[in-house]
């Protein structure tokens, strides 16, 4: 494979982990050959080891080290202490911001920020809705999971022949799809405990609650207010089907493994290595296909071109 | 807080599956009905179900002569490929006579402001909108009216919301419910490719397998164990966010038990709060079911409405509202959180 042209970018962390293990992660990461780095809690707005200055000042040593920076929003906002946080993440001009819900997206495009990220719970389907949140000044945006490489090509064509100016696609490329969210806390549920008194259970869960099946499969994890899949999506062992289609690939940060994957991303994108297949994963998506399904490279609808 | 001069009647809102259950809604009382074409370009999107061209004329002609207004969902998300039929049935809907859209995509929103400028427009609950700056987004740009919250806001955040918003608020009060904010679950399409947003369907019954097997009898979605019933237990429909899971050596409802909503006890606060409209779930229900629910809400609703002090549910209403709810048991849902 030819050595490939991509931005790196990192996700921020849908688990809880204590400020020490996020601070610490982050120290590594300062050394890692990633471009960018979206930090913030999006999940829930009662995790708060790092408050929003927290994650400003870490900011800030991010981009000492050489690090483009991104603040990103909360998924579900539900009352007006929610939103003055929002405000708050908006009003601070040093750093680009990822809007993850629609008011949010309200409040940047009210500021006149023209630099904002939309992000993948935005449900952008079709070129009309994507040139939408472009007027609204989104210059980069990540599609749903739900959406089709074929689909994802058809909308780029059709953005294009809009004539509404660029934008930037950026696709995750690995990490577990973020599948639902709610206001009820499913990790509270499991421990039989009230969500405003949930003694913060998802400490102890690093890479959250697996849930199986009553016959044993895994099938999904349980991530406080958030569900995700047991099979982590990966698109790592076919980026030559990625780049076509976007400027940034994402990588979303877990318990272990996360800078193996940075550097094999990134010897993919110097010396065109390709990283090896991962049958444990998912990317059914990618073909139309039902989200859990695992083609092999071999077998990808694109293979035999 | 808000005194009676100022309380607001909310609009009962019935789903209307087929001309049957329209007929059904329209005589027992609903202030409006919404329903969908026969395709994906709504979230309800059933073997059976929903309007052609023809039969939706006839359901407006209907509804109209008895001063019940007719919403056409066209609330699931578009894709590239699909963009000329979805724009076509807001066109279409439009040149019906339709009352009201209701959308959730923003390229068929911007669409549909454009092209009909008269056209008054919902926004769906499949657009996620939670706060009043969501909804004062969409009420900018595309001028929506009226906006449906997701069911998973408690009666204070509802109010809070309804306080703030610049345009009027509908909430669910009876029938199926969704834990996840709806819009952003692709539960249904990791397990079987099919999807509320893309779809118009959660959990299709195509995907469905029945199977009696030594530990019980099995019900499976697209191969997935969604629950397992002893030879006693009354079995439900595999809906993915119902079933019995496995989580840290204990196997129960993980998600969600499988009960319905039902908030007919906090009607007088929903009307205090001012709330709009109350939308009853089911347009994949029957004509019987339509009957039953919108004759006891709309009992309900003027009763609230006349003496808000003395409102209770009355057992009979509730007795009828049991007979045809889905599963065993009601729930207040997020309106009050028991789980908060």
């Amino acid at each position: 494979m030819n050595p490939l042209s991509f931005e790196l970018v990192l996700a921020p962390i849908p688990y809880f982990w204590p400020r020490g293990r996020v601070l610490s992660f982050y120290e590594a990461i300062a050394e890692a050959p990633v471009d960018t780095v979206v930090l913030g809690e999006t999940v829930c707005a009662r995790r708060a080891e790092l408050r929003l200055p927290d994650w400003i000042a870490l900011g800030r040593d991010l981009a000492a080290a050489g690090k483009r920076v991104v603040l990103a929003g909360y998924a579900l906002i539900e009352s007006e202490s929610h939103l003055k946080w929002v405000r708050r993440l908006v009003e601070q001009d040093e750093f680009a911001v990822e809007a993850n819900e629609m008011g949010t997206v309200r409040l940047l495009a009210a500021a006149g920020r023209r630099d904002w990220i939309a992000g993948a719970s935005l449900n952008v389907y079709n070129p009309h809705a994507l040139a939408q949140l472009h007027e609204a000044g989104a210059r980069r945006w990540l599609p749903p999971p739900e959406l089709s490489r074929a689909a994802l090509a058809h909308l780029l064509e059709g953005f294009t022949a809009l004539e509404q100016g660029t934008i930037e696609t950026e696709l995750p490329v690995w990490g577990p799809l973020a599948l639902a969210h709610s206001a009820r806390c499913f990790t509270a549920r499991h421990y039989r405990l009230q969500k405003d008194a949930c003694e913060f259970r998802c400490l102890a869960h690093p890479a959250g609650l697996p849930l199986a099946t009553r016959d044993g499969a895994d099938f999904l994890v349980l991530n406080g207010v958030q569900v995700l899949s047991a099979r982590p999506w990966s698109l790592m062992d076919r980026l030559e089907e990625v780049t076509p289609l976007a400027q940034a690939l994402r990588l979303v940060p877990a318990p272990e493994g996360t800078l193996e994957r940075i550097a094999a991303l990134d010897r993919a994108r110097r010396f065109g290595e390709m990283p090896a297949p991962e049958p444990e994963s998912c990317n059914g998506f990618w073909y139309g296909e039902s989200g859990f399904v695992y083609r092999a490279p071999s077998s990808s609808p694109l293979a035999a071109r | 807080m808000m005194n009676s001069s100022r309380v607001r009647r909310p609009e009962l809102v019935c789903p209307a599956g087929n001309p049957a259950m329209l007929k059904a809604a329209v005589e027992h009382g609903a202030d409006a009905v919404y329903l969908g074409f026969k395709d994906a370009t709504n979230a309800r999107n059933f073997n059976g179900l929903n309007f052609d061209e023809r039969s939706l004329a006839q359901a407006i002609e209907l509804a109209h002569a008895h001063g019940c207004r007719v919403f056409l969902a066209l609330n699931t998300y578009p894709q590239t490929e699909g963009w000329a039929r979805w724009t076509a049935a807001v066109d279409r809907a439009a040149a019906l006579g339709v009352d009201a859209l209701i959308l959730a995509d923003l390229g068929l929103l911007a669409h549909a402001r454009e092209r009909h400028p008269e056209l008054r427009i919902h926004l769906s609950v499949q657009g996620s909108a939670t706060n009043h700056e969501a909804l004062a987004f969409y009420h900018e740009r595309y001028g929506i009216e009226r906006a449906v919250l997701p069911r998973v806001l408690s009666l204070e955040q509802v109010a809070q919301v309804v306080r703030q918003s610049p345009v009027a608020v509908e909430v669910f009060g009876f029938g199926g419910l969704c834990v996840m904010v709806e819009g952003r679950c692709a539960l249904s399409a990791y397990a079987t490719g099919q999807s509320p947003n893309c779809h118009g369907a959660c959990s299709p019954a195509k995907f469905v397998r029945w199977d009696e097997t030594p530990q019980g009898l099995e019900a499976r979605l697209n191969g997935f164990l969604i629950d397992r019933y002893a030879p006693e237990e009354p079995a439900g429909y595999p809906t993915l966010c119902k079933g019995r899971f496995a989580v840290g050596g204990h196997t129960y409802y993980a998600i969600e038990e499988p009960t319905s909503l039902n908030t007919l006890e906090l009607l007088p606060r929903l009307i205090e709060i001012g709330v709009a409209a109350i939308k009853i779930e089911g347009r994949q229900r029957s004509a019987a079911y339509v009957a039953q629910v919108t004759r006891v809400w709309r009992e309900a609703i003027d009763a609230a409405l006349a003496a808000p002090q003395d409102f209770s549910p009355h057992p009979q209403w509730l007795a009828a509202l049991d007979r045809v709810s889905e599963g065993a048991s009601h729930t207040l849902g997020a309106y009050s959180r028991p789980w908060k």
